[in-house]
């Protein structure tokens, strides 16, 4: 493994437990069918709601006949807007972004719907089949309204999803530098291409439930959901409800995935509460996965039109592009519609030098579920879309690909360096994970076999994807554009109990990251005590002061910053404390593995002897040292800007020109994630982050009809990839320790997935090199492929197929 | 609703209920016997999330009414290992971490079951086949390719 070492000495713990292959924590329990996701929590007294969701995509809500619902058997009730208004203040996610239009967040339809799925009327009845059988006998008149469904007709405001925004356009931004206008008229070459990749949806296999429990008598609420930011959501429900947070408890507890899906405030989740409160009993609901498919927060739904100008010796000049973001029916809390296509201008010069760059995005409100965070957020479509333009320059250049990208990306001794939209990298192996990928890959070898393939008229071809991520974003650089909420501090309190026992909580909330382990790694080696002696609190709201969650590939970074301040605070009052009873200085003990010893001796104490000694054994250490000393520490990391995290990923793929279906044969990543904690865990990360991507090169679409009607409700329509799908891949760190952050650790649990929908489209496109097809939107379904080549071979004069 | 009595065995216990016929075996078993390992991720039949074995078959417990398992025998994932005392295959998911969150593993490990029993699951793609019916979101299916080609290839050590 290459890397540059830049970890100070006091940064460099002692050596074992972080960077082990420690087995997670979290195994025992989620094996043996032990773990408890929100819908294994069953309260007696809870009642379960049922949603009468639009099944229009733009109408003004008529009359809503509840009658029959009200009578069914075990109905408790049947609840519309103003049931919930009355209890619930609005919400909106505001941003300081100029030309940022917020929407209000109606947990229930009023007035209007804005999109199929949109929830208008809640049932609740004593469990879920009698809330379903009550809420099919709801019945709602809509007078339909004109289509908002194309976002570039809805650009021209014909029709308003939201009148009082004024206009469909709610949010738009442009980033400019250098003369780009100049460079392009000058440049050698430009190429260029209208680029799209469809509407996506994370599809964690749990489905988002939420469960609310209100204690009359302490007048306090406990919701405990399947959420990726309880913190956030605590303090977004203090303000709607006006509760004080500590009457008000948010906990995620196991929870089955959320790529981001699970990191908003949703509506069911606020009228859960309101419902739970009015009823007097705890109130739950759990999706099914059709309305995961119409409600929960969607992705990836971008039209760019894209120029790259170069030298003729390849030197990338100027960048132009345009971004048209189908945001759907709202901004999503506290995102805003801005996130996901503000990022993909934010990203689009990628890795590279570049000194002329504009890029322009306007994000469009149309009858869809709202856009929200998917895994990736912009940088899968940026890559994809700065990933072509590349390939297609090394094509019109008649040079290797590899080479092109060598020559542009940044060199190991122009960091840090500003990009064409101003973030800045950080000292990062962008050349060394390119060299990697494809020493790993067997570039030459392979290129020579592909060589060998095409000959027998086989459609085999390569790509290349190289990207670069802001992962671990601190408190400077807000994690949404001008969102006015703090996602760049995270908080650890980590304690010794009486018993010896180490507990740290975090505010952070692992579905599925392993973080209950990793975590416990850097508390354990920062203490110096053993793994299985650290208990892990997270997802709870009431664990920490101020907390929002787990998302950006932040936790790592911030969290384990947390932990690493805390933990070394700790250690020092332990030893303190311990000096009186080994009778020795400070500087001459230690503790390692949870004993604390007098170098060069064999006088220790245990932990637990420590902790007895602390707290109940009063005579052995003075009272004053007591009162000034506590077993127990709390700090905050804040890493202000963040760090750069960069990938390439290396595809090959086979094309059936039969099926139109696409194969992929080889996958490799090489990927810069700075110091490892848990290679297991990262290895992980990047297989999983990688099968999404494939999903969405591939196979992954919500398709909806021109009157915005969803056609891909369920997992037959909506597909997800299997393990017949995704092959083996394998994966390289290069551990170039950030010097942006306190232990050197990169966020990645994103990156697989920005870098495959690039890698998988270029071996695409080099299949079909010999055709000339373009292939500019994703996913490359069969039905597309087909039209794909047709459409080449036809411009070409020799289609087997019909016009 | 009119409910019928049935009694079946669970993990070798027998239970004796009377059930709506409507009731999904995934809503007997979670709600009613409040064996909640069993996951639900789709109720239509296509995750696998709420695998379990019906007299030694893997079925979907989304797609099976419970008043169809009357004197059957059920094997849901709380009849495997223990907590403590993994059995071999939950062992293999561990040490490949062939898991991440978790709520697919339920019914990934008996789908696994049922492989193991019956096919020779000599290649990775035998094994990706056997599997595809099975979606996961977090681990990209690696880890739980090498978990089950390990539990395959001790299984043939045993018999040996």
């Amino acid at each position: 493994m290459s890397g540059i070492a830049t970890a100070g000495a006091a940064d460099v713990a002692r050596p074992g437990i972080v960077g082990a292959r420690v087995q997670r924590r979290e195994d025992p329990r989620l094996l043996t069918g032990r773990g408890t996701y929100v819908d294994d929590r069953k309260v007696d007294g809870a009642v379960h709601i049922a949603f009468c969701r639009s099944d229009r995509a733009h109408a003004r809500i008529g009359r809503i006949d509840a009658a029959g619902a009200r009578q069914a058997p075990g109905v408790l009730g049947v609840f519309t807007a103003g049931d919930i208004d009355a209890v619930a203040r609005p919400i909106r996610a505001t941003s300081n972004m100029p030309d940022y239009r917020a929407t209000e967040l109606e947990p229930l339809a009023r007035g209007k719907v804005r999109y199929v799925g949109e929830p208008v009327v809640a049932v609740v009845a004593e469990n879920r089949y009698l809330a379903e059988d009550a809420a099919g006998l709801v019945s709602v008149d809509y007078d339909p309204l004109p289509e908002v469904t194309d976002p570039e007709a809805a650009l021209e405001d014909r029709a308003l999803l939201h009148e009082s925004a004024g206009t469909n356009v709610i949010a738009a931004r442009e980033f400019a530098r250098g003369d780009v206008d100049g460079a392009m008229a000058g440049a050698a070459i430009v190429v260029e291409d209208r680029f799209r990749i469809r509407r996506k949806t994370p599809s964690a296999i749990e489905n988002r439930s939420c469960l609310a429990e209100f204690e009359a008598g302490r007048q306090a609420l406990t919701l405990h959901a399947s959420t990726q930011v309880p913190g956030l959501l605590r303090d977004a429900l203090a303000e709607i409800f006006d509760l004080p947070g500590r009457r008000l408890r948010v906990v995620a507890p196991d929870v089955g995935g959320g790529f981001g899906a699970k990191a908003s405030l949703y509506p069911e989740e606020v009228v859960v509460c309101a419902l739970a409160m009015r009823l007097g009993r705890p109130v739950k609901w759990t999706s099914d996965r059709m309305e995961d498919l119409t409600a929960t927060s969607q992705a990836f739904d971008e039209i760019v039109r894209a120029r790259l100008a170069l030298e003729p010796d390849g030197r990338f000049v100027a960048l132009d592009a345009d971004v048209i973001g189908d945001v759907g029916a709202y901004s999503i809390y506290p995102w805003t519609a801005s996130l996901e296509p503000v990022q993909v201008v934010s990203f689009l010069p990628g890795p590279y030098r570049l000194q002329n760059y504009r890029g322009r995005v306007r994000a469009v409100a149309t009858s869809k579920a709202p856009m929200g965070p998917y895994r990736g957020v912009g940088r899968p479509i940026s890559t994809f879309v700065m990933e072509r333009l590349v390939d297609m320059a090394a094509k019109k250049l008649a040079m290797d690909p590899a080479e092109l990208r060598a020559r542009n990306l940044v060199r190991d001794d122009e960091f840090p360096y500003k990009s064409g939209s101003g973030i800045v990298w950080d000292r990062s192996g962008f050349q060394d994970c390119l060299r990697s990928a494809l020493d790993r890959f067997g570039y030459a070898q392979r290129r020579t076999e592909q060589a060998a393939a095409r000959n027998e008229g086989r459609l085999v071809g390569i790509g290349i994807a190289s990207y670069a991520e802001l992962t671990g974003i601190g408190s400077r650089i807000s994690a949404a554009p001008g969102m006015p909420i703090n996602t760049g501090t995270e908080r650890a309190t980590i304690e010794i109990d009486s018993t010896g026992g180490v507990t740290a909580a975090f505010g952070i909330a692992s579905h599925g990251q392993g973080l209950e382990t990793t975590l416990a790694q850097i508390v354990a080696e920062e203490l110096g005590v053993r793994v299985e002696d650290v208990e892990i609190i997270h997802g709870d709201s009431a664990a920490v002061a101020h907390s929002t969650g787990t998302y950006a590939s932040r936790s790592t970074v911030l969290a384990g910053g947390a932990a690493t301040l805390s933990a070394r605070a700790l250690r020092k009052q332990a030893i303190e404390a311990a000096s009186y009873l080994l009778e020795a200085a400070e500087a001459d003990i230690e503790m390692r593995g949870g004993v604390i010893s007098v170098a060069g001796t064999d006088s220790s104490i245990t932990l637990r002897e420590l902790a007895r000694a602390f707290y109940t054994e009063m005579r052995r250490i003075p009272k004053e040292a007591r009162e000034s000393l506590e077993l127990s520490a709390s700090a905050t990391y804040d890493p202000f800007f963040g760090t750069t995290t960069g990938a390439t990923h290396v595809a090959e793929v086979e094309v059936d020109p039969q099926t139109f279906g696409v194969t992929v044969r080889n996958y490799v990543v090489a990927e810069d994630c700075g110091r490892i904690v848990n290679p297991m865990i990262v290895d992980g990360q990047v297989h999983g982050g990688v099968a999404q991507g494939i999903g969405a090169a591939l196979y992954e679409e919500v398709v909806h009809d021109e009157s915005g009607q969803i056609l891909t409700g369920s997992f037959v329509d909506y597909v997800v990839p299997s393990a017949a799908e995704i092959p083996d891949m394998a994966v390289i760190h290069l551990e170039t320790e950030s010097p942006s952050t306190l232990g050197g650790y990169r966020g990645m649990g994103e990156g697989g997935t920005i870098g495959a929908p690039a890698a998988i489209a270029n071996a695409v496109a080099d299949a079909l090199s010999g055709l000339d097809a373009r292939v500019n939107e994703l996913p490359i379904t069969p039905d597309r492929l087909f039209r794909l080549i047709r459409d080449a071979e036809q411009r070409k004069g020799e289609s087997r197929y019909e016009a | 609703m009119e409910r019928i009595d049935i009694s079946l065995s669970v993990n070798g216990t027998t239970y004796e209920r009377s059930v709506e016929p409507r009731r999904l075996l995934s809503d007997f078993l979670r709600d009613d016997l409040r064996l909640t390992g069993t996951h639900v991720g789709c109720e239509h039949g296509v995750c696998g999330a709420c695998t379990v074995l019906l007299d030694g078959d893997s079925v979907r417990s989304c797609l099976t009414f419970a008043v169809q398992c009357d004197g059957a025998s059920i094997r849901t994932v709380e009849g495997l290992g223990e907590i403590g005392a993994l059995d071999p295959l939950q062992e293999s998911f561990r040490k490949h971490h062939a898991l991440q969150c978790g709520f697919c593993t339920p019914g990934m490990l008996m789908t696994a079951v049922d492989l193991l029993a019956k096919y020779p699951l000599s290649t990775d793609d035998e094994i990706r086949e056997g599997l595809s019916g099975n979606l996961c979101r977090c681990t990209g299916y690696v880890n739980i390719v090498s978990a089950v080609r390990e539990a395959a290839a001790a299984r043939g050590n045993d018999k040996a």
